[in-house]
């Protein structure tokens, strides 16, 4: 792991005395026989800003799902906000709560409206009351703009407005940290931007991000580091600028102009 | 190229007349084909000659509810819903004493209350349990008596239709929440459970229920202390929820692998426990898939309760064999089932109904 340990990130944003949210030390996991993640070593700076790219089959996906252990990993130590990941129930419960995720496919609740998504974590994990819950989800919905929706079922909205109330729902537990994964690519082509705005003002906004994805835009303009992914490992991280403008390893090069150049 | 471009849209034009109407219908469903309408016509000369004899045989020949059994068997050829007239509340209320048969009439009348209120989703919050818990303490005092001025009536007494529902309404009603125990367990994590949920699931649907009561009636007592001994009908209601349990259990679990696996994901993500995530989540949407198969056992418990008439507990369907080995009204076994069938009937009949009324309701809006 000679390669590409994060730098100095980039001048516009400063990451005062370190404070660190994520760190990751020698994680491994296999499926069966398959080992999917090598060795991984990450750490992440309270409010920054993470896109992880890579090809498919690479851990990525993974890799972020094992940070709220909906995957379990088999070597390594994993600490979260200062809780360490292990079998012990109590600490995935607290992790998750302070870990917001958002899915490939939405995966909202479809027997619960969206003011019923938004507001059923915080009111039996956080022990909110009911008014109180649902005031905080009308803000979020309000800020994710699908408001007006907040009565309605999931079945009835299109995919880009799901992803929002997706995004709305992780966001009235109040996490910490959010993990995006892939979060536009199951969207039709013109619904993309709507979830994307949404997640660039999340960031804006001092957000502790890490988002799993293809959009090459998005990584560019919002994120800290990218951090790139094949086979298991991380060949590279790096801020965005060096990322795409000088990568040094091969393997990162091959999957830049696969995926830049069509 | 301003010629391919239509300015106006097409005004809407009616369609054409051999596709709808009630010709159009026959048409589509009745004749569509040639062996469709072979089978058409083949069904109404069935009917045609089916149809008028029955009519005779229960209405035009039939001897009214007042008639005797000495004028029944002289006008044969008709139905003799005299048999019927007199033997109906024995049939409905089995040996119960005569003059308290209100006690079971009014215990067929609280079960039914329930059961209707039961069926507004609105009513589904946990106060109403505590409205079924009233209700059936009013049933015990009802038929067991002894209090309040009511005589005692041992439960060798009871029969008809208050044993069919109580068998069947109390039997679901505990065995439902042990199927969904039992569901759960077979897709627990944990081996032990597992494998527990597994095997009792395997080995009672491995059984046949008449069995199952023979051992609750004749075996059990050989592994009760001396001196010990549970009351007949109570064994035959532990042999029903056994069983209920574990076919409810499998309908279950086939709604619980039909939602998919990012909803456990999402649940998880969010910080919910187990329970929580079951009980909000997952149990919601799962039961709501299981309803036509659950709907289904129901309906077949239900039946099978007459099953109980092999360990001498009589039932409705027990009540009207009963009935018919009275010596003057020997032989009008078509009348007494017939009777007990159309009662059968209306209770599976509206269980159907309503379950199809609630699928509809709980998939409105909610589907993708």
């Amino acid at each position: 792991m000679s390669q590409a340990v994060s730098q100095a990130p980039n001048q516009t944003r400063h990451f005062p005395g370190g404070e660190e949210i994520i760190r990751c030390t020698g994680v491994n996991k296999w499926y069966g026989e398959f080992h999917v993640l090598k060795n991984v070593n990450l750490t992440v700076q309270k409010g920054e800003r993470i896109v992880v790219c890579g090809p498919s089959g690479s851990g990525k996906s993974t890799m972020i799902r094992c940070l709220n252990r909906l995957e379990e990993h088999q070597k390594g130590t994993i600490v979260i906000d200062g809780i360490e990941l292990t079998n012990n129930l109590k600490n995935i419960e607290l992790v998750r709560r302070e870990v917001g995720m958002v899915f490939q496919h939405f995966n909202l609740f479809p027997h619960l409206t969206v003011l019923e998504n938004c507001t059923l974590a915080p009111i039996w994990v956080r022990k909110k009351p009911k008014a109180e819950a649902e005031e905080m989800a009308m803000n979020y919905l309000k800020r994710v703009r699908i408001a007006e929706q907040a009565h309605k079922y999931p079945g009835q909205l299109s995919g880009g407005q799901q992803q929002r109330v997706a995004i709305a729902r992780s966001l009235c537990m109040n996490p910490k940290i959010m993990l995006f994964d892939e979060p536009t690519s199951a969207l039709d082509p013109e619904m993309v931007k709507e979830v994307l705005d949404v997640m660039i003002g999340l960031a804006e906004d001092g957000m502790t991000m890490l988002c799993v994805t293809h959009e090459m835009g998005f990584a560019k303009s919002v994120a800290d580091r990218v951090i790139f992914m094949d086979r298991g490992e991380i060949v590279e991280q790096d801020t965005p600028e060096e990322f795409f403008s000088n990568p040094k390893s091969e393997r990162t090069r091959l999957f830049l102009s696969q995926i830049l150049n069509h | 190229m301003t010629d391919n471009v239509r300015s106006v849209g097409l005004p809407d034009e009616r369609p054409p007349s051999n596709t709808v109407g009630p010709l159009a219908w026959l048409r589509n469903n009745l004749f569509n084909t040639w062996y469709n309408a072979v089978l058409t016509v083949l069904v109404l000369a069935l009917l045609a000659t089916a149809i008028p004899p029955l009519f005779n045989w229960l209405v035009v020949k039939a001897h009214g509810f007042g008639a005797d059994s000495t004028a029944c068997r002289q006008g044969a050829g008709g139905a003799c819903w005299g048999f019927i007239g007199e033997k109906l509340r024995f049939i409905l209320f089995g040996t119960f004493p005569w003059e308290e048969q209100w006690r079971p009439l009014a215990t067929i009348a609280v079960f039914i209350a329930l059961l209707v209120a039961s069926c507004d989703r609105r009513l589904w919050k946990p106060w109403f349990g505590l409205v079924w818990a009233a209700g059936l303490a009013v049933v015990a005092i009802l038929m067991w008596g002894g209090v309040f001025g009511l005589t005692y009536v041992e439960n060798t007494l009871w029969g008809g239709l208050p044993l069919t529902i109580i068998l069947s309404v109390i039997g679901l009603a505990v065995a439902f929440p042990a199927a969904i125990l039992l569901a759960l367990g077979r897709r627990s994590n944990m081996p032990a459970v597992k494998v527990l949920c597994v095997t009792y699931i395997e080995l009672i649907r491995g059984v046949p229920l008449i069995s199952l009561l023979f051992m609750a009636s004749v075996m059990l007592p050989l592994f009760l202390p001396n001196g010990v001994s549970i009351d007949k009908l109570l064994r035959a209601q532990i042999a029903f929820i056994m069983f209920a349990a574990a076919y409810m259990a499998e309908a279950i679990r086939g709604g619980l692998q039909a939602i998919p696996k990012g909803q456990y994901e999402a649940a998880d993500g969010l910080g919910l426990t187990y329970w929580q995530k079951m009980r909000k989540i997952i149990l919601p949407q799962a039961l709501a898939i299981s309803i036509p198969p659950l709907v289904n056992t129901f309906i077949s418990f239900f039946k099978d309760t007459s099953l109980v008439i092999i360990i001498g507990l009589y039932d409705l369907l027990g009540t009207a064999k009963a009935a018919l080995s009275d010596p003057s009204w020997r032989g009008f076994y078509r009348e007494a089932y017939l009777f007990i069938g159309v009662i059968y009937w209306i209770f599976c009949f509206s269980m159907s109904k309503y379950s199809q009324k609630l699928e509809r309701d709980l998939n409105r809006g909610h589907r993708r």
